[in-house]
C-alpha cells in the first residue's frame, strides 16, 4: 500500500494552476521583449568585464544616484583586478574638462574611457584625442544595450506582487472562510475601517509626529476591531444560522458605515512619513516589506490548514458538517475562528493600504471582496467547501495579477481588462466543475 | 414457456478512469416477470442500472428492446421508452406537491398555462393504484419516505413504462411499507410490467422474484429461476467462493452491566427508554423505521439531548451534551447513513479516520500525521479495508470498505460503549460476515455492543439478546435468541395487539 500518490500527479491535480501561471508569465516575456539600456550595478558589471587587468582607466558620469551606484559598483569590481583609475568625475561636462586638463599635464596615457551611453556624446569626450594628445586613444567603453522582456524585469515582477499584496492577504482569510463552505463578503469594508480607524488614531496621537509606538497600537487596535467585526459573522453564522452571504451582506453594510462615520465622511491624511515604511519600503533581498507580510500570512495560514488539528477541522466541517458534528468537532467555534481570522486579514489589509497611500479613507476596498474571492477561486478552492488549498489562492492571487500588468503593459484597455479578467474567473471555475466530474465514477 | 424477452443487454462494457465497473454485463428482461439483479458492492449493479437509465453511454455491448438494437442517449429518451429507473436517492423536489412533481417535465398545459385540474385527476387516478392515502397537493417534503416512493412509482407508470428498475427499494422501509411495496409489485407485474429488482436482502429476492441474475466484479455469472435456487448457492454466485454460515459463531461471556440507561426521553420520539448492556454483550435493537431506534442511539451519542433520563458508564453517570462529550466519555456511533453523517466524502480515507482522533494524533494543536499513518494501517491490515493509498477519497470506496473506514476512525477512539446503527446496510456479502466478526471480537473485548437493524436475521443471528422498539418505547425484550423467530420480533415491533406495556410483560420466553 502506498501513502502518497506520485507527488507529479499531486502537483499538477492541486497545483495545476502553477502551470498557467507559468504559462501566462512565459505569454507575457514574450509580447514584451524591447531594448534595456542597462544602468547601475547591472551596466558596471558589463562594463568592468570589459576591462583588461593593468589598464589605466578614466570614469565619468552624471551626478544621478543611478549613475552612482554604477560607479561605485565599477570602482568596487575594478580596484580587485588592479586596474588603476587615473581619476573619476561625476559631474557636468566641465568637471570631465577640469579632469581631463589635469591629467593630460602627465605623461600616462589612457587605455579606457569608462562611461555612460549618455555621456560618451559629449563633445568634450568625442575631442579627446585632439584636445588631450598626451592622453594617447583610450577606447570608449559603455553599457552595451540589450534585448530583455519588460515584463521580466526584477522591477516588474516585485510591482506585480506589490499591486497584488493587499488583495491577497484579504483572500487568505477568504480562503478558510470559503473552505468552511462560507463566505464573505464584508472584507472590502471592514479593510476601509481598518485603515480609517489606523489612521484617525494616529491623527490623535500626533499626526504627523507620532511615534512608533503609537503607530503599532494603532495598527493592532485597527486589526483587533476587525477581527471583532468578523467574530460578528461568525456568530451570525455559527450562532443563529444566518447565511454566510446573508450575514455577511449585513456585515459588509454596518462595517463600511462605520468607516465614513470614524472618517467623519472624508479622508484622513495626518500620518507621520515613517508609517509609509510597511507598504512603499523595501525589505531584505531588496522586496516591498507589503510582499514579505503577505508571504509570512500565507506561510503561517499554509502551516495552520495543513499541520494543524484546527485546520483539519476547518476543512471537516466544510466537507460535512454533520459527519463533523458527529465526530466530536466543536461546529461553532470551528466558524468563529474561521471568520474571526479572516476579519483580522481584512485588518491587515487595511493597515497596509493605509500605510501604501499615506492615508485612510472610507472609500478603500471597495470590490476587493470579489478580487478576494477570484483569487480563491482560480486558485482551485470549491465554493461548496471542503477541498482547496491556501497556496492554490496565491497562486490564483498572482494570476489575476499578473493578467492585470501584462495586460498594462502590452497596452490593453481597462474595460477590455475587466472582460479578460471575467473570462478568467470562469474558466477556472469550469475548469474545477471539469475535474470533479472527471473524478466522478 | 420462454416468452420473448422484452429487453436483453449483452456484452455491456463500461470503463471509467482507472476502473473497469463492466466488462460483461448481461440482463434478459421478459414482460410480467420480476427480476432480481444481485452483487456484492462494485460488481457493477449501479453501472448497468444506469446504463439502463440513459445517464450513462456503454462502451461496448449491445442493448435489444422487443428485439431490435436501441441506443439510450438520455435519461429522456429512455423514459420515452418505457423505461423507469428508481434510485435510491429520490428525483423529488421536497418544497413542491406531489401533483407537481409528478408532471414535472410534462405539464399538463396549453399556451404555457398548466392544467390544474386535470393533472390533479390524473394524479388521484395514479395514486388511487397504488394504495396511497396521500393527497396529489400534499408537499413531497411533508410525506414520509414510503409515500415518495409511491410517488417516483406513480412517475414511472406515468410514463407508461414497461420496464420499471428500483434500486434497493426496500433499504429505507419499514416492514409493513415492504409488504404493501411487494403488493404493488406483484400487481404491476400482472399488468405486464417487467420489474428489475436489486437489493442486497435475499429474503426479498426469495419472497418476490421470479429470476435473477448475478453479476460479480463486471461480469455476468449467473441467471435462473429463483424458484430453483438455494439461499446459499446464490449468496456462493454473488461472492465467488463457498461460505460455511452468514453469521460468525461465538460462545459470549459476560459480565456486569457497563452502560445502564434510565427513563431517557425525547418528545415523542422516545419515551421512558430504561435498559442496560452488558461487559460483553451484543444488544440488538430492533423495531421498525420510525420506532425511535436510531433518536434512542442519538441521545447515547450526545447528537441530540433528551428532555431527561439518566445515563451511566461503569456505575458512573455521564453528563453528554454533544457528540464530543460522549466521544470523551468513551462512547460512538456509527450512524445508519454513512454518506451524510459517518464519513466526509470528498476527504481522504487518512482524513476521515483522524477527524475523532485528532488529539490522539497531535501535540500543541499541531498534527502527527506519521503517528496517523501508522495507526491508519494497522486498520487497514486489521480489517482489510481495500485502499490503493491513504490518501483514497473516501467517496470512491465500495460501501463495505467505506463502512470499514468509519468502523477504524472509532475503533481508534477506544471507545468501551459501540453503538453500531444498520451496520451492513448497502455493504456487500463478504464484507459483512467481516463487519460481523469484528463486532464479535468488540463484545469479547468486554465493550458493550448495542446493534440498531431492520434486517432480521442479521439481528437475530447476531444479538445476545433483543430490545424490540415501537413508537418511542420498549416493547419487548427477547432473552432467549436462539429460539426466536422473525415472527417474535416483528410481533413486538409492530406492537399491535400490545397496549402500552412495560418491557417484560411483553417478553417471549
Amino acid at each position: 500500500m502506498k501513502t502518497v500518490p506520485s507527488p507529479l500527479r499531486r502537483l499538477a491535480s492541486d497545483y495545476g494552476m502553477v502551470l498557467v501561471l507559468l504559462a501566462l508569465g512565459l505569454y507575457f516575456s514574450a509580447v514584451t521583449i524591447t531594448t534595456h539600456q542597462p544602468t547601475g550595478k547591472d551596466a558596471a558589471v558589463q562594463v568592468a568585464a570589459r576591462v583588461r587587468s593593468g589598464e589605466t582607466v578614466f570614469i565619468v558620469t552624471r551626478r544621478t544616484p543611478e549613475d552612482a551606484a554604477y560607479v561605485e559598483a565599477l570602482q568596487t569590481a575594478l580596484r580587485s583586478r588592479s586596474v588603476s583609475m587615473a581619476a573619476t568625475v561625476q559631474g557636468e561636462p566641465r568637471d570631465a574638462r577640469i579632469a581631463l586638463e589635469q591629467l593630460n599635464t602627465g605623461t600616462r596615457p589612457l587605455d579606457a574611457l569608462l562611461t555612460t551611453s549618455d555621456c560618451a556624446t559629449w563633445t568634450i569626450l568625442k575631442d579627446l584625442t585632439n584636445r588631450f594628445p598626451n592622453l594617447g586613444t583610450p577606447s570608449f567603453l559603455t553599457p552595451e544595450p540589450h534585448r530583455w522582456p519588460t515584463f521580466l524585469t526584477r522591477q516588474n515582477l516585485l510591482n506585480v506582487a506589490n499591486q497584488i499584496a493587499v488583495v491577497a492577504i484579504l483572500a487568505v482569510g477568504m480562503t478558510l472562510v470559503i473552505l468552511t463552505a462560507g463566505i464573505d463578503l464584508s472584507v472590502g469594508s471592514i479593510l476601509a475601517l481598518s485603515a480609517v480607524l489606523t489612521t484617525a488614531l494616529l491623527r490623535r496621537w500626533g499626526g504627523p509626529d507620532a511615534s512608533t509606538g503609537s503607530q503599532f497600537l494603532a495598527s493592532g487596535l485597527a486589526i483587533a476591531g476587525s477581527a471583532a467585526v468578523g467574530l460578528l459573522s461568525g456568530t451570525l453564522v455559527a450562532g443563529f444560522r444566518v447565511p454566510p452571504f446573508i450575514a455577511t451582506l449585513a456585515i459588509m453594510q454596518i462595517a463600511s458605515g462605520l468607516a465614513f462615520i470614524v472618517a467623519e465622511g472624508s479622508s484622513i491624511y495626518e500620518v507621520p512619513e515613517s508609517f509609509t515604511i510597511l507598504g512603499r519600503g523595501t525589505g531584505f533581498l531588496g522586496v516591498p516589506n507589503a510582499v514579505w507580510l503577505m508571504l509570512f500570512l500565507y506561510a503561517i495560514a499554509h502551516l495552520l490548514m495543513t499541520r494543524t488539528v484546527l485546520g483539519r477541522r476547518i476543512q471537516a466541517v466544510g466537507g460535512n458538517p454533520e459527519a463533523a458534528r458527529l465526530s466530536g468537532v466543536n461546529l461553532p467555534a470551528v466558524l468563529l475562528f474561521a471568520y474571526g481570522f479572516c476579519g483580522a486579514m481584512a485588518g491587515i489589509g487595511g493597515v497596509v493600504q493605509a500605510s501604501q497611500l499615506k492615508s485612510g479613507a472610507p472609500t478603500y476596498g471597495q470590490m476587493y471582496e470579489l478580487y478576494a474571492i477570484a483569487a480563491v477561486v482560480v486558485g482551485g478552492t470549491s465554493l461548496a467547501g471542503g477541498e482547496g488549498r491556501v497556496l492554490g489562492t496565491l497562486i490564483g492571487a498572482l494570476i489575476i495579477a499578473v493578467i492585470q500588468n501584462g495586460m498594462n503593459l502590452t497596452g490593453v484597455q481597462s474595460y477590455q481588462q475587466k472582460i479578460v479578467l471575467g473570462g478568467v474567473i470562469l474558466g477556472a471555475v469550469l475548469l474545477d466543475l471539469l475535474k470533479r466530474r472527471a473524478q466522478k465514477p | 414457456m420462454n416468452p420473448r424477452p422484452l429487453l436483453s443487454l449483452a456484452g455491456i462494457v463500461k470503463s471509467f478512469p482507472g476502473v473497469r465497473a463492466l466488462q460483461d454485463g448481461r440482463l434478459e428482461l421478459r414482460p410480467g416477470e420480476v427480476h432480481a439483479l444481485l452483487g456484492e458492492n462494485g460488481a457493477g449493479k449501479s453501472t448497468l442500472i444506469r446504463i439502463l437509465a440513459g445517464a450513462l453511454a456503454p462502451d461496448a455491448g449491445s442493448l435489444l428492446l422487443d428485439g431490435a438494437p436501441v441506443h439510450l442517449r438520455s435519461p429522456h429518451e429512455a423514459r420515452r421508452r418505457g423505461i423507469s429507473v428508481i434510485f435510491q436517492e429520490f428525483n423529488l423536489v421536497p418544497a413542491m406537491s406531489v401533483r407537481e412533481n409528478l408532471f414535472l417535465g410534462q405539464e399538463q398545459a396549453s399556451a404555457g398555462l398548466l392544467h390544474h385540474d386535470a393533472e390533479r385527476k390524473a394524479a388521484q387516478r395514479l395514486l388511487d393504484r397504488l394504495g396511497a392515502t396521500f393527497h396529489p397537493d400534499t408537499p413531497c417534503r411533508d410525506i414520509s419516505v414510503a409515500e415518495q416512493q409511491l410517488v417516483e412509482i406513480a412517475k414511472a407508470l406515468l410514463h407508461d413504462t414497461r420496464i420499471l428498475v428500483m434500486d434497493e427499494p426496500t433499504a429505507a422501509l419499514s416492514g409493513r411499507e415492504v409488504d404493501r411495496l411487494f403488493g404493488i409489485v406483484r400487481d404491476l407485474r400482472s399488468q405486464g410490467i417487467a420489474i428489475v429488482h436489486v437489493s442486497h436482502r435475499l429474503d426479498e429476492v426469495f419472497a418476490l422474484c421470479d429470476r435473477a441474475t448475478v453479476l460479480r466484479d463486471g461480469r455476468h455469472v449467473f441467471t435462473g429461476n429463483v424458484s430453483e435456487l438455494t439461499r446459499t448457492a446464490l449468496i456462493e454466485h454473488m461472492v465467488g467462493r463457498s461460505l460455511d454460515a452468514e453469521f460468525p459463531r461465538r460462545h459470549p461471556t459476560m459480565g456486569p452491566a457497563r452502560l445502564v440507561v434510565r427513563n431517557l426521553q425525547r418528545g415523542t420520539a422516545v419515551q421512558d427508554v430504561s435498559f442496560e448492556i452488558r461487559r460483553g454483550e451484543i444488544l440488538g435493537l430492533a423495531g421498525l423505521v420510525g420506532a425511535g431506534r436510531t433518536e434512542m442511539a442519538r441521545l447515547l451519542f450526545g447528537a441530540d439531548r433528551p428532555d431527561s433520563g439518566t445515563i451511566a458508564l461503569d456505575g458512573i453517570p455521564l453528563r453528554i451534551r454533544s457528540p464530543r462529550d460522549a466521544i470523551r466519555a468513551g462512547i460512538c456511533l456509527l450512524t445508519e447513513d454513512r454518506k451524510h453523517q459517518g464519513l466526509v466524502l470528498n476527504h481522504s480515507v487518512l482524513e476521515n479516520f483522524g477527524l475523532p482522533n485528532l488529539s490522539r494524533f497531535s501535540s500543541l494543536g499541531f498534527l502527527r500525521q506519521r503517528s496517523e499513518v501508522a495507526a491508519l494501517r494497522t486498520y487497514v491490515d486489521e480489517l482489510r479495508i481495500r485502499i490503493p493509498h491513504t490518501d483514497q477519497r473516501v467517496g470512491l470506496l465500495s460501501g463495505g470498505n467505506q463502512q470499514k473506514v468509519v468502523l477504524a476512525k472509532w475503533l481508534e477512539t477506544e471507545a468501551e460503549v459501540v453503538l453500531v446503527d444498520e451496520p451492513t446496510r448497502g455493504v456487500d456479502v463478504g464484507a459483512r460476515f467481516e463487519i460481523y466478526q469484528l463486532l464479535h471480537k468488540l463484545a469479547d473485548a468486554g465493550k458493550a455492543v448495542l446493534m440498531i437493524s431492520s434486517d432480521l436475521p442479521e439481528i437475530l443471528g447476531m444479538s445476545d439478546r433483543i430490545l424490540v422498539m415501537h413508537a418511542g418505547r420498549i416493547t419487548g425484550e427477547i432473552a432467549d435468541v436462539p429460539q426466536a423467530t422473525q415472527a417474535d420480533v416483528l410481533r413486538l415491533a409492530t406492537a399491535e395487539s400490545l397496549e402500552p406495556a412495560g418491557p417484560t410483560s411483553a417478553s417471549t420466553p
